[in-house]
């Protein structure tokens, strides 16, 4: 088993450095070679003007191609070495951009879980709820959640609690379908056991039911937590203001490959992050049988 | 019926003494007869072709009593109705005088399957029942209860284990733990040995002998295993399968109830040099056996 998973190391490591190989080699261009070549020496002061005027820039060595490597990585190291500077509204540290992003992502969901745990259990509990709730779940579950938002926007009249808005409207209906799945489907013998023993309706909502659905129910939070980053970026871009997206957006504006492609990075990195926490935390309340 | 179920009442209370009333033992409405009285039991789920019809027995306090039959003759529902986890069709259940209307605490289940919850030790699946049955007890108390009815099935030493890194044989043992820890008036056991080793399923039986004998608990138990029932029972009861031969239609129901002749204090290992044991023992064999040819006639 370690050997397996030695060897896999290697080899990631090795397609890592392959890639960052055939990356260098696609985006190097050797050093000294302008736009225009060596000739550009030769030209005259008007000549030159009239270059610069045309867009071609000769004295910067300006480069308008695909970031390489190697300056990828030392955009990376100035954007993590103060992460936390706040230059007025268009110019803020990427970790203040992160935070907002994982604020309202964070806010977005615990609401969704407030709602969706309790309301998924009590359509668990009951055949009747479920059949009757149904036909509206399945209709509003395919809707992409930014399709809300022009909706969002006009009834909250405000961009930031739009976003958290969407954010909830997306991580709801996992966890309402699984809470609700995974209150039906506890076993029949558990819930005999339970009233065999008379015990009281919330002693067995929290003893014998929730952590029977708790797997279940932690799948479903771990789904929703995934389309809720899935959704962050999408809705910051829309909304604007602050946070990993529209940090993202600006900076395409910007021009800012390196900026752009180091948001993306981020973006998956975080959204891995998440994921772990939850499997960690699935790992807790999962039962062998 | 056997002669010692009648002199088991002062055992009986003795155990009850530290047991605080519930709901049904405050009662002393009880009438003259049987501890527990099953009149007209039958189940149907098509009115035309009832399962079982015109179940009636008794059990008296502290007997042993066991139900053999083939898969399908309704011995599960009636245990589970005797549970109050079931209804049936018609007919009634009383147990001390009170018709059994739901599940109760004064009746302690033994579930086929353990039914223990697999996300509790040992320990609190076991404190799970005590805190039901004992809502105002303190931390201790619980904790001493639990560990004496641990202790009696000797798994003291697998009080913090989870379900998962017991044996099934272990499993079963807290379940019946779990059963007798809630000092019930009586003990429901369903098929509870079945899904264990025959090696295991001895020495849990004989454990269930001791504490059975220990306690006067009165039980119903439902099994497969003739030998079973023998070692165990003092009453047996042959439920029939119903019949469908196409053109008639006959409800199982109970064909006999065995009294067991045998000496009190049996041990497996001398069960089958002990007088009278081979004549019941085939008793019911051929019984069984009969069913099934019965039941083989009517598909042929």
């Amino acid at each position: 088993m370690i050997s397996v998973r030695l060897k896999a190391k290697v080899l990631s490591l090795l397609i890592f450095v392959v890639f960052l190989g055939i990356w260098h080699v696609s985006t190097f261009t050797p050093s000294g070679v302008g736009v225009l070549g060596s000739g550009s020496s030769a030209m005259t002061a008007e000549q030159l003007e009239y270059q610069k005027l045309m867009g071609k820039d000769i004295g910067t060595q300006k480069s308008t191609g695909f970031p390489s490597p190697d300056q990828m990585s030392k955009a990376i190291a100035k954007q993590l070495s103060d992460p936390f500077y706040d230059n007025g509204p268009n110019d803020k540290g990427i970790a203040i951009q992160l935070g907002y992003s994982l604020l309202r992502v964070g806010l977005g969901f615990f609401l969704a879980a407030l709602v969706a745990i309790p309301f998924g259990f009590a359509i668990g509990m009951s055949p009747l709820l479920f059949s009757a709730f149904d036909p509206f779940i399945q209709i509003l579950k395919p809707i992409s959640p930014l399709a809300w938002m022009p909706l969002a926007l006009y009834t909250i009249k405000d961009s930031s609690l739009s976003g958290i808005f969407v954010i909830f409207i997306c991580s709801v209906w996992p966890m309402l379908i699984n809470t609700a799945f995974g209150v039906s489907s506890v076993k029949k013998e558990w819930l005999n056991v339970a009233s065999t023993l008379e015990v009281s309706p919330l002693r067995k909502a929290f003893l014998v039911i929730l952590p029977a659905a708790a797997p279940t129910i932690l799948t479903g939070m771990r789904i929703s937590m995934g389309i809720a980053w899935l959704v962050i970026v999408a809705a910051e871009m829309l909304v604007g203001g602050t946070g990993i997206g529209y940090f993202l957006w600006n900076e395409w504006n910007n021009l800012s490959l390196t900026s752009v492609i180091f948001a993306i990075l981020l973006i998956g990195i975080v959204g891995m992050l998440l994921d772990t926490c939850f499997a960690q935390f699935q790992k807790w309340v999962t039962y062998v049988e | 019926m056997l002669n010692e179920t009648t002199s088991n009442h002062g055992a009986q209370v003795d155990l009850k003494a530290h047991s605080k009333p519930t709901s049904d033992s405050n009662k002393h409405a009880f009438q003259s007869g049987h501890f527990l009285q099953v009149q007209g039991l039958s189940k149907y789920y098509s009115k035309a072709k009832p399962v079982f019809t015109g179940v009636n027995f008794n059990i008296d306090k502290g007997e042993f009593v066991c139900i053999i039959g083939h898969s399908g003759c309704g011995k599960t529902t009636i245990l589970n109705v005797l549970a109050g986890l079931d209804t049936a069709s018609e007919g009634y259940v009383f147990m001390d005088g009170r018709e059994v209307k739901g599940p109760s605490l004064e009746r302690g289940v033994v579930f086929q399957s353990h039914a223990l919850m697999p996300w509790f030790t040992v320990r609190q699946n076991i404190a799970f029942a005590v805190r039901s049955r004992w809502p105002d007890w303190d931390h201790l108390e619980v904790k001493r209860h639990v560990e004496k009815f641990v202790e009696m099935v000797g798994l003291s030493h697998s009080l913090e284990k989870k379900p998962s890194e017991l044996s099934g044989g272990m499993k079963q043992r807290v379940g019946i733990a779990r059963a007798f820890s809630i000092h019930p008036k009586m003990l429901l056991l369903d098929e509870p040995f079945g899904a264990l080793d025959a090696l295991t399923r001895g020495t849990i039986q004989d454990e269930l002998m001791g504490i059975v004998r220990r306690t006067q608990q009165t039980v119903f138990m439902i099994t497969h295993d003739v030998d079973e029932a023998i070692l165990l029972a003092d009453k047996i009861i042959l439920m029939k399968n119903a019949v469908d031969t196409g053109g008639s239609f006959t409800p199982g129901g109970i064909a006999e109830i065995v009294n067991n002749p045998l000496p009190t204090h049996r041990i497996r290992s001398e069960l089958h040099h002990m007088k009278g044991y081979y004549e019941l023992r085939n008793h019911i064999v051929d019984f069984l056996i009969g069913a099934t040819k019965k039941s083989l006639n009517q598909t042929v």
